[in-house]
């Protein structure tokens, strides 16, 4: 046991001494592994940075809401058929609020997409959402200014708007939106509220940060026909452990709006945040595959190009192993001496592999908020000694097995 | 009491459908403390002797006692260890690990024999004062003249104290007087109680050992004692 920590300790220092005679030779096969371990931690990295923007922002929803529409969020059914449903109205809303009995909150929602601005400053593709003084109560906002629009602003149809953090940012820099009136479409509007940060980024359009909210009537009013447009039934269930059952009365009653007979699918959907969660899953699911795989080609490809120095390495210096065995190295020293040496060059590249992620990942910090994970530290540097040993074995086993004097001939 | 008993050995190298014999049947006795010249022209099977002899290469046929144990029968690690305690080998071409000093070559061989590093380090200190290297443990083989290198392999194949010094050629690399410079170490070597054997195809540098063997073919021609032995014209050390 002593005989074998001291062997160990001398071929370390062996390895180290060729390791710091041969320095360009062994930066350059560190390269292979650290551009492969900053790219599997990097990836780690900011697949975990998406998925806790993700997980923040889906809160932003609410766990506890339902989304009545002509249209299925993720569904593997013919597009055409969900087409060919009737719109829902506003009248089979109208009638979803008087008959629905469980539902904390009901609100109708019709969107748009349009340009806001606001003197010189403008934000292109804006989501307007109009809906009424309920849908405040569907979700979870809290305002930095002001207030949501009213009952009586909502029911007289009033130029009125609720703007999110992120249009506020870009039109009123200085924060000063209440007040001021800003044209959608050309029509002016008063902002009377401004909403604080909700979401995150990752939300894309669904991000509240990047909507605006009117009263239904003023879409209408404004930008699109009612008739021929289908809108969206916003329910928010008393509390989440209520939402199945709110969701089946919600079915019954939509049914009964739509006057469809027992042998009649739903021609209507009933969405929920649930399903998005399970479609980012197996988005990120695809993605985290997808990155795994090609990072750990580039490992891959690491590993081939020390395998291949390392029996370059042992080629050029057959005559020292000659020497080595001529003063009584055995094989297992030898073995011992290019394998340390491989993975003494893996781990540092690993080591430094690591630190370039670290430094990536607070550059991504800057737009996503992530951080190297623990765990993604303990697995690069074993990835990086594993990498080292198996690329080091084949070319330390070719060198311990020489016969010195044929390679005490080489020269 | 002999250290070296070899009979009738022989080696034998397939080349193409050929069988080449480097060496056809050698038989040998090497006494303790004897100082032993081995000559013969080129291709002779003198270098092919001294790898048997020094347990780098093995025979293809015959009977190897070293110390009077068996050689025939050794695995490769056994092997190793009676190369890193009981020979030291010093080659024609140095063979100095070149981008190690003079002290970490005269180390190595105590690296392997498992001794600990204030100890080995003193070891080899002292070895390399001894062949008259005081003021060059620290420079690189490239920084040393070639007769400094081959007292760094002196050196080094004193360093664990080992039964026997094999030499292949020592002053071939060198002028003569750095040759005769040389010889004159392998002499105080001798002096101390070391059994030296030595290859080398100059007379004058032959005539410096006590006992002169002949090879030819691979066959033992002459093996004779040296009646008029000579002894270095230059001081060994150089201190
Ligand atoms: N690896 C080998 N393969 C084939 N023939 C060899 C090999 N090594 C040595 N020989 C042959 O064996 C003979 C003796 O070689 P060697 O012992 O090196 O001679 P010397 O040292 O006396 O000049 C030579 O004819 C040489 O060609
Ligand atoms: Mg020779």
């Amino acid at each position: 046991m002593r005989t074998l920590l001291f062997e160990i300790k001398e071929s370390m220092l062996i390895a180290l001494r060729a390791i710091r005679a041969n320095k360009v030779r062994s930066s350059l096969t560190m390269l292979g592994i650290i551009i492969g371990i900053t790219a599997v931690v990097v990836m780690s990295t900011a697949i975990k940075g998406i998925d806790n923007s993700f997980q923040s922002g889906i809160s932003a929803l609410g766990t506890d809401v339902l989304y009545i529409d002509k249209w299925q969020w993720f569904t593997n059914e013919d597009w055409w058929k969900i087409r060919a449903r009737r719109n829902i109205t506003m009248e089979d809303f109208e009638e979803f609020r008087e008959l629905a009995k469980l539902p904390a909150a009901v609100a109708p929602v019709i969107s748009s997409r349009q340009i806001v601005k606001y003197g010189d400053r403008r934000v292109e593709s804006v989501w307007l959402n109009g809906s009424n003084s309920d849908y405040v109560k569907t979700t979870n906002f809290t305002f930095s200014l002001g207030r949501f629009y009213s009952e009586i602003e909502s029911k007289s149809s009033r130029q009125v708007a609720v703007i999110g953090s992120e249009i506020s940012k870009s039109l009123f820099p200085l924060g000063d939106a209440l007040d001021k009136t800003i044209k959608i479409g050309g029509v002016n509007y008063l902002v009377v509220g401004v909403l604080a940060e909700q979401g995150s980024f990752i939300l894309g359009p669904w991000n509240p940060d990047n909507q605006v909210f009117i009263p239904i009537g003023t879409v209408f009013k404004n930008f699109l026909g009612q008739s021929w447009n289908t809108i969206t039934v916003n329910v928010r269930a008393q509390n989440p452990s209520l939402l199945e059952e709110t969701k089946i009365e919600a079915e019954g009653v939509m049914r009964k709006i739509r006057g469809l007979t027992i042998s009649e699918e739903n021609d209507f959907s009933i969405n929920q945040q649930e399903g998005l969660v399970d479609n980012y899953n197996s988005v990120v699911g695809v993605i985290q595959i997808a990155g795994l795989f090609i990072t750990g080609l580039s490992l891959f490809v690491g590993a081939i190009g020390i395998m291949n120095i390392m029996f370059v390495s042992v080629k050029e210096r057959t005559k020292e192993i000659g020497i080595r065995k001529a003063i009584g190295a055995k094989r297992r020293t030898i073995l011992g001496q290019f394998l340390l040496e491989s993975s003494t060059i893996c781990l540092m590249g690993g080591l430094v592999g690591l630190l370039l992620a670290i430094l990536a990942s607070m550059m991504i910090n800057q737009f996503i908020p992530t951080s190297v994970q623990y765990s993604a530290v303990v697995i690069a540097i074993l990835v990086s000694l594993i990498t080292g040993i198996v690329a080091g074995l084949a070319p330390a086993y070719t060198a311990a097995k020489m016969d010195p004097v044929e390679a005490l001939r080489y020269e | 009491m002999n250290i070296i008993n070899i009979e009738h050995i022989a080696k034998v190298y397939q080349v193409g459908s050929e069988e080449v014999f480097a060496l056809r049947d050698v038989s040998l006795r090497i006494d303790k403390n004897e100082y032993v010249a081995i000559m013969g022209p080129s291709g002779s099977g003198k270098s092919t002797l001294m790898n048997i002899l020094g347990c780098l290469d093995t025979p293809t046929s015959g009977k190897y006692d070293f110390n009077n144990v068996s050689v025939s029968d050794m695995n490769d690690n056994q092997l190793a260890a009676i190369r890193n305690k009981e020979i030291g080998f010093v080659f024609q071409t140095f063979n100095l690990l070149a981008r190690s000093d003079a002290l970490h070559n005269v180390e190595l061989p105590l690296i392997y024999a498992g001794i600990s590093y204030s100890e080995r380090r003193e070891r080899a200190e002292q070895t390399l004062v001894e062949v008259g290297l005081k003021d060059r443990m620290h420079h690189k083989p490239n920084e040393l003249s070639g007769g400094q290198r081959q007292r760094v392999a002196v050196a080094r194949a004193l360093v664990t104290k080992p039964s026997i010094i094999l030499a292949d050629e020592p002053t071939g690399n060198l002028d003569s007087k750095t040759g005769e410079e040389i010889m004159g170490l392998f002499t105080e070597i001798h002096d101390k109680g070391n059994t030296i054997i030595l290859v080398t195809h100059e007379e004058y540098i032959a005539e410096h050992a006590a006992r002169i063997i002949r090879l030819r073919d691979g066959l033992i021609e002459k093996d004779e004692k040296v009646l008029s032995r000579q002894f270095p014209k230059v001081k060994a050390a150089g201190i």
